[in-house]
């Protein structure tokens, strides 16, 4: 953009004007003074004396007519067409329904009508085209929205991601499933990494076992929660995955009835040993040593017959049971060692249970567990420890021996005696219906057992099965799931918010924030309210709200709204403005607990505001009491939009509004302006685009340029300019 | 000097092949069927070697096992023996102080073979 842009080029005209002016009367005066005679040079140096301040008035009068005359031309040639220039450039782009203001000068006002009169046609051509596109696409539409509708409707939470790992896709379950942690607010996002859900050695795990024709369900925790992770590759037949689909189910319930079959099986099979056992050594006394006496053979033959006997019966049972499915192990998942340790770490009660420290996770070593039950047998004894046996701290190590994982808690002090841990195995553990620990270690053919060491520590060890060990249920290569169209339509058409297959083509997200294009970003949208205008003198924020934009779509379910307890009072004046009362605010949670959220909200996105500056000063105040520091880019749709419309004056969220096409609702609540916001910079951004305006980088250079201009200029002040000292931002002035 | 075996099942099918078999080597045996009776009969009994179910009622072989060798009972041969025989049981069995681990059915020359060994070893 040329130096002399705007308001540069009418100085730099005026000055020129001036000097040109006052050169003009120099040299009149230089000519007659050579022209003169030396009588008439002291008549005129005379005269000049005399009337110097007529002649010096004249002169000043003369630049100001000339200044003026300037300045207004500017107005109406310069500014005025440009304005009109970017109007139209608004009827072209982004609001087809805006019309050029019809004003003087009159050449101006007829192109004015003129490009108005254009513009109806345009819209109403643009209204056929719409609607001829829409006709067109009605049917890939209605595939998607029977997706959609198939997926809202699934149980099962669902997570479609491309290959790294963003969410492009997700139903409600999901959401109800991963969206009630307090800590961890706007997990299931579009855009969002599902590693913040599921872990990527998890899911790099189970792909490699799909691909190897395994099972493909492991186990992972969830807070105090056990999930069973499904992951399926989405890959065209002969390609490599373009994504995964996980499939999410809560298993921390499960039905008794599994665990009874198992243990039925089990006691069966031990049954039937232990009558093959007596079989075998009846008869093979009976053929190695012929020479036994008659008594002791006939007690070998009716060993044999009655052992026989019961075989055959407990063969029948198990026949009989086996309508059933036996081979049920369905609550037998992978589950990695370091998952199980920070389970166990997360859920043991910190009242009941001992100091945890952890040695060794086991690393890449993989279990195959009911994950809940195991977590809960293990905390069960741990607390046990703490609570029986006065073991204040253990360490936790895990590693694999064998085909089993030897799982140790090690503490100084005694082992435990044999029977006060058996004792501790029958009782029954929280949350598993009637489970003791044995049942569980049955299951799970895991054995516990204690035991001191040299040096005066003893420890607590558990053999757990290794994935890949004990026997699972088989599986067939898993079909790869259809591979759902990517391309984008046009916008327009009804769908949820939550699909996007547009993200498929997102690429490495590792490039550096200043290149990547501003289609791509995702962005936090926020605003917050406040108790006033002063951060510096006592003023807090009482709410925040904030919401997505994603590819270029504003996602309205994906939001974060909190009030904040700002341990003051609110004063009326900004009451009125916000309409929260003191009452409101009592009991929530305060900026401490609140920014931690807020910042996990917006973790890895752009953050976007209007006149953000404001909300930023109350943010840095915090950084240092809630250790919440956001280094993220920042992006000001006030300047953004004067970026793009240079020559229009008013920059507030209604004039921006009214230009690009946006209805005003719900102002003046932290989440509803945040929604207008997000419109805002929805209908900013293909504007900037335009402008030649691709990256962030650029993006906040034009931003720079626009805040110096503004900076300059008081009659746009970068504050709002109000009255009462008391009150929030007035109405109107963001 | 004669060898003494202490038979510790509770299912009386195999402890006659046991008894059997053991008298058959010129072993003294001894027969008790419980976890808790265990230990009065090492003591009454002073076996070299005790045949060991893992299932037994009361308290199961491991307990047994793990109490005896903390009672001091360090030279007395102990083999396990099981109907079970998963891996984890035996690495728990050996981890505990047993000897050796049989897990049922086992073939009856074995097990005569292994009991020989254990006894030769003694000192």
């Amino acid at each position: 953009m040329s130096p002399f842009h705007g308001r540069g080029r009418l100085v730099v005209a005026v000055a020129v004007l001036s000097v040109l002016v006052i050169a003009g009367v120099v040299l009149l005066g230089a000519g007659l003074w050579a022209a003169a005679s030396a009588t008439d040079r002291l008549a005129l140096a005379r005269l000049v004396r005399s009337q110097a301040v007529f002649l010096i008035s004249g002169v000043v009068l003369l630049l100001a007519v000339v200044g003026l005359a300037v300045v207004r031309l500017f107005g109406r040639h310069v500014q005025q067409p440009r304005r009109l220039a970017a109007d139209t450039r608004l009827i072209a782009t982004v609001n087809p329904g805006h019309r050029l203001s019809v004003r003087p000068p009159a050449e101006l006002a007829e192109l004015a009508t003129a490009v108005n009169e254009l513009a109806e046609r345009y819209e109403a051509a643009e209204r056929g085209v719409a609607a001829r596109v829409r006709a067109g696409r009605a049917d890939i539409a209605q595939e998607r929205n029977r997706l959609a509708a198939l997926m809202s409707e699934l149980a099962a939470a669902v997570l479609v991601c491309n290959a790294d790992g963003r969410i492009l896709l997700y139903n409600a379950a999901a959401r109800r499933l991963l969206e009630d942690r307090p800590d961890r607010p706007g997990v299931v996002g579009l855009g969002r990494s599902v590693f913040g859900v599921v872990d990527r050695d998890l899911v790099a795990h189970v792909l490699d076992r799909a691909q190897a024709g395994a099972a493909v369900h492991a186990t992972t925790a969830w807070g105090e929660r056990l999930l069973r992770v499904q992951v399926a590759p989405v890959a065209p037949v002969g390609t490599e995955a373009t994504g995964f689909v996980v499939l999410v189910e809560d298993v921390t319930r499960r039905f008794d009835t599994t665990r009874r079959r198992d243990a039925l099986l089990r006691d069966l099979t031990e049954g039937v040993r232990g009558s093959a056992a007596a079989i075998r050594g009846a008869i093979e006394s009976l053929l190695e040593y012929p020479d036994i006496p008659a008594d002791q053979r006939e007690r070998f033959a009716v060993i044999v017959r009655d052992e026989a006997t019961a075989l055959g019966a407990r063969v029948d049972a198990l026949m009989r049971q086996s309508a059933d499915d036996l081979t049920d192990r369905s609550l037998h998942e992978d589950m990695s060692a370091t998952d199980l340790i920070a389970a166990v770490t997360a859920v043991i009660p910190a009242e009941h249970g001992p100091r945890i420290r952890v040695d060794t996770t086991g690393e890449g070593v993989w279990l195959t567990l009911d994950g809940y039950a195991a977590v809960r047998a293990v905390t069960a004894l741990l607390a046990r420890l703490r609570t029986a046996h006065e073991v204040d701290e253990v360490a936790l190590g895990l590693r694999p021996a064998g085909r089993y994982a030897e799982l140790t808690a090690r503490w100084a002090g005694t082992p435990l005696d044999a029977e006060t841990l058996r004792q501790w195995t029958t009782e029954r553990t929280t949350g598993t219906g009637n489970d003791t620990v044995a049942d569980i270690l049955a299951r799970h053919e895991a054995q516990v057992w204690s035991q001191g060491e040299e040096d005066g520590s003893a420890y607590l060890r558990l053999l757990l099965p290794l994935a890949g060990g004990p026997a699972r249920e088989p599986a067939g290569p898993t079909p790869p799931a259809r591979v759902i169209e990517s391309r984008p339509d046009d916008g327009s058409l009804a769908r949820p918010e939550f699909f996007d297959f547009d993200l498929f083509q997102a690429t490495a997200t590792d490039v550096a924030w200043e290149h990547r294009r501003l289609d791509e970003i995702a962005y936090t949208v926020f605003d917050t309210e406040t108790t006033g205008l002063q951060p510096a003198e006592g003023d807090e924020i009482i709410a925040i709200g904030a919401v997505r934009v994603v590819n270029g779509r504003l996602l309205r379910q994906e939001t974060f709204d909190r009030l904040v307890d700002p341990r003051r009072a609110v004063p009326a004046a900004s009451r009125r403005i916000h309409g929260i009362s003191n009452d409101m605010l009592r009991g929530q949670p305060t900026i401490e607990e609140v920014l931690p959220a807020f910042s996990r909200f917006a973790e890895d996105t752009v953050l976007v505001g209007h006149n953000v500056s404001f909300d930023l000063a109350f943010l840095r105040l915090k950084e240092a009491t809630s250790g919440v520091t956001f280094t993220q880019p920042v992006l000001d749709t006030l300047l953004l939009s004067a970026a793009v419309h240079p020559d229009h004056e008013e920059h507030t969220m209604e004039a921006i509004a009214g230009r690009l096409g946006v209805e005003v609702v719900g102002r003046h609540s932290a989440l509803g302006d945040a929604l207008l916001t997000a419109d805002l910079l929805v209908r900013l951004l293909p504007l900037l685009h335009g402008q030649g305006i691709h990256t962030l980088g650029q993006a906040r250079a034009a931003a720079q340029r626009t805040y110096h201009a503004r900076q300059d200029e008081a009659r746009y002040p970068r504050r709002p300019v109000r009255s009462d000292p008391g009150a929030s931002r007035a109405p109107g002035q963001r | 000097m004669t060898r003494k075996v202490l038979i510790a099942d509770d299912e009386p099918n195999i402890v006659a092949s046991l008894e059997f078999l053991m008298g058959r080597q010129g072993y003294d045996t001894l027969v008790v069927g419980d976890g808790d009776e265990v230990f009065a009969a090492v003591e009454r009994f002073r076996p070299d070697l005790i045949l060991l179910d893992v299932m037994l009622p009361h308290r199961d072989g491991f307990e047994v096992c793990q109490q005896l060798r903390a009672g001091g009972h360090d030279t007395v041969k102990i083999m396990m023996l099981t109907a079970k025989g998963r891996e984890s049981e035996v690495a728990k069995g050996l981890a505990i102080g047993a000897d050796a681990y049989v897990t049922k059915p086992f073939s009856t020359r074995d097990l005569v073979a292994r009991v020989a060994v254990l006894l030769a070893d003694e000192p």
